[in-house]
């Protein structure tokens, strides 16, 4: 309908295409630059000589210990949503029972609740069940923090589900058991593929609980190193951006390869 | 921010699926008679998640209740102190002055944000011919954590190192960090990079959503591109500015790890918000009872801010944008 190119759009789409490329431009350029010739060239111009020291330096340094520990940490937390949310979403669509819909309700009361407002309650509960400074003390919260948001989009696309083949498979005697591994499990995998990613990137990105949770080096998760490392060696600007691309790869791989299912996971809709 | 780490939540999915589900507890509904119970599952099937969720989320939102009320240093156990720790935060001029700076950190990131993400979300509606290239683009500060935009940020923004050191005809001294306005603007400009993205996606759902015989119409009353985008793309965009306006205010009064990355709380005091005092008070000075009880407030300010815009918006009972065409 609007054929009339709109040159003010454009001029726009372009200023906020340097202010979103800016530091990212700097991030990349500095990582493949020595700390001398960085802080000599400065941060806008192009280097000469490239080097992949910084990210040798910082694999070496503990990162490599971080990423492991959060790809423990994030396989745990997907681990959990996806055996406790997709049996919770199926008796919210289907069940029929009071305690259910109080349950749902909850859950609803939950996507309210920030992190911030139970880390102080949280530390100490953790802490009595002997958990502090132990990966499965991140796990379990962070587990905890996703499960609402899963619960409402899983529920979203099982309820399109149509009530016919409900019918047809209890008609067949089926029991809720059946119905749920043979009907509602293959006809949701876009929700659930939603919550994977949904999940994984509350895990990945996860800092509070990990910051007030853990403490030693061998428990860090990648977040946390990358907050330590700036504030131990906030000078090593090279060293600390390097740190800042190892931490995001993963996703950044994810989002070439996979876009459109990471901006789903991330605006947490149905796969629709 | 937690909420906008945390991705959308879809809002306006909740209200209206909630009200469609299927014959919940109105027992069996007409020509339904296998609705019975046969076939159907029952709570055992909640009651895994919702023990888990319980226990880790409910729970501690109770304690943290009591731990307002307890002295508590993080060693031993939680006594009762009764009001003092809300006696205490009462007089406390930093606490005040951080709920009003969490509020006004707030504003400013809704007045930012909402332009810039409407602008954005509507361009990226349209069919330009770079717009694929430009949103993915766009799209990458979503993608890092808050953390690392904020240590990226520190890098970018240092005095000696970084960009400002190139442009002190902008920058003046380059020390962006050191006043409380320009540490404010910092602040509101790094969640504003971030989070755009997520608010220009909804604004882009939304616009492409908008009918075009609205535009049609419209064009041949001879109104222009700029006259379509105030009296049509806007007015249907409203529900979306409801949305994305509350995951913002969420967002902006939880907004914590770019604070503690960004300036500690200072100059001073200066940007001390309130998530980031509770953080200080308890897990700095471990005055643990005194954190339970800033924690508090804030979830409940926060819950009355969100309630206020529901009320005020009409946001519970929303015409649908639907309406005349």
């Amino acid at each position: 309908m609007r054929n009339r190119p709109n040159y003010l759009a454009g001029l726009g789409s372009l200023v906020w295409l340097f202010v979103v490329g800016l530091p990212l431009y700097v991030m990349l350029v500095a990582t493949f630059q020595t700390r001398a010739d960085y802080a000599a060239n400065g941060p806008l111009a192009l280097p000469e000589r490239l080097t992949l020291d910084n990210y040798v330096n910082d694999l070496s340094e503990g990162f490599g210990q971080y990423f492991l520990n959060t790809v423990i940490v994030t396989v745990c937390v997907v681990g959990i949503v996806l055996l406790l949310v997709p049996p919770l979403a199926y008796a919210i669509v289907r069940s029929q029972g009071r305690a259910t819909s109080t349950v749902f309700r909850l859950f609803l009361l939950g996507l309210a609740i920030p992190s911030q407002a139970v880390i102080v309650p949280m530390f100490y509960l953790i802490n009595e069940a002997g958990l502090y400074d132990n990966l499965i003390g991140v796990i379990l919260p962070t587990a905890a923090f996703a499960m609402p948001v899963c619960a409402l989009i899983l529920s979203g696309v099982m309820r399109d589900i149509t009530p016919e083949l409900y019918e047809a498979m209890t008609i067949d005697g089926a029991s809720s058991r059946r119905i749920f591994f043979q009907l509602v499990v293959p006809l949701s995998r876009s929700g659930l593929s939603t919550i994977v990613v949904f999940s994984s990137l509350q895990a990945w990105n996860g800092f509070l609980f990990p910051l007030v949770l853990t403490q030693s080096t061998e428990n860090k998760v990648i977040t946390m190193g990358l907050y330590d490392f700036q504030t131990e060696h906030g000078v090593d600007i090279p060293g600390m951006l390097a740190a800042v691309v190892l931490s995001a790869l993963p996703i950044l791989l994810v989002y070439l390869f996979a876009r459109r299912a990471l901006v789903q996971g991330l605006m947490g809709v149905g796969g629709k | 921010m937690t909420l906008a780490k945390a991705p959308a939540v879809d809002v306006d999915g909740a209200k209206t699926r909630r009200r469609e589900r299927p014959g919940h507890r109105s027992g069996p509904r007409p020509g339904h008679r296998a609705a019975t119970g046969v076939g159907r599952p029952g709570f055992a099937w909640a009651a895994p998640a919702a023990v888990f969720f319980g226990l880790f989320a409910v729970v501690p939102l109770l304690m943290v209740v009591v731990l307002s009320f307890s002295r508590w240093n993080g060693l031993g156990s939680p006594e009762f102190a009764g009001l003092d720790n809300w006696r205490k935060l009462l007089d406390d001029p930093v606490m005040i002055e951080s709920l009003w700076l969490s509020l006004l950190l707030t504003v400013l990131g809704v007045a930012v944000q909402t332009p810039v993400s409407i602008l954005l979300g509507v361009w990226a509606a349209g069919h330009q011919r770079n717009r694929a290239v430009l949103s993915a683009i766009y799209f990458v500060p979503l993608l890092l954590s808050i953390t690392a935009v904020s240590v990226l940020w520190r890098a970018v923004l240092d005095p000696n190192f970084g960009v400002p050191s190139q442009a002190s005809w902008l920058f003046g001294d380059g020390n962006l960090l050191g006043t409380q306005s320009s540490a404010l603007g910092v602040l509101v400009f790094v969640s504003t990079w971030q989070f755009t993205p997520l608010h220009a996606l909804i604004y882009q759902g939304a616009a492409r959503a908008v009918p075009q015989v609205l535009y049609q119409a419209a064009q041949i009353d001879g109104a222009g591109t700029v006259r379509q985008f105030f009296h049509i793309t806007l007015p249907q965009l409203r529900n979306s500015i409801v949305t994305s306006t509350i995951l913002m205010v969420v967002g902006g009064l939880t907004t914590f790890d770019t604070v503690l990355i960004l300036t500690q709380g200072g100059p001073g005091t200066d940007t001390t918000i309130s998530a980031y005092y509770m953080y200080q008070k308890a897990f700095k000075s471990f005055d643990f009872g005194a954190g339970a009880a800033v924690a508090l407030l804030l979830v409940a300010v926060a819950g009355l801010v969100s309630l206020v815009m529901v009320r005020l918006t009409g946001y519970d009972k929303m015409r649908s944008t639907m309406e005349g065409v």
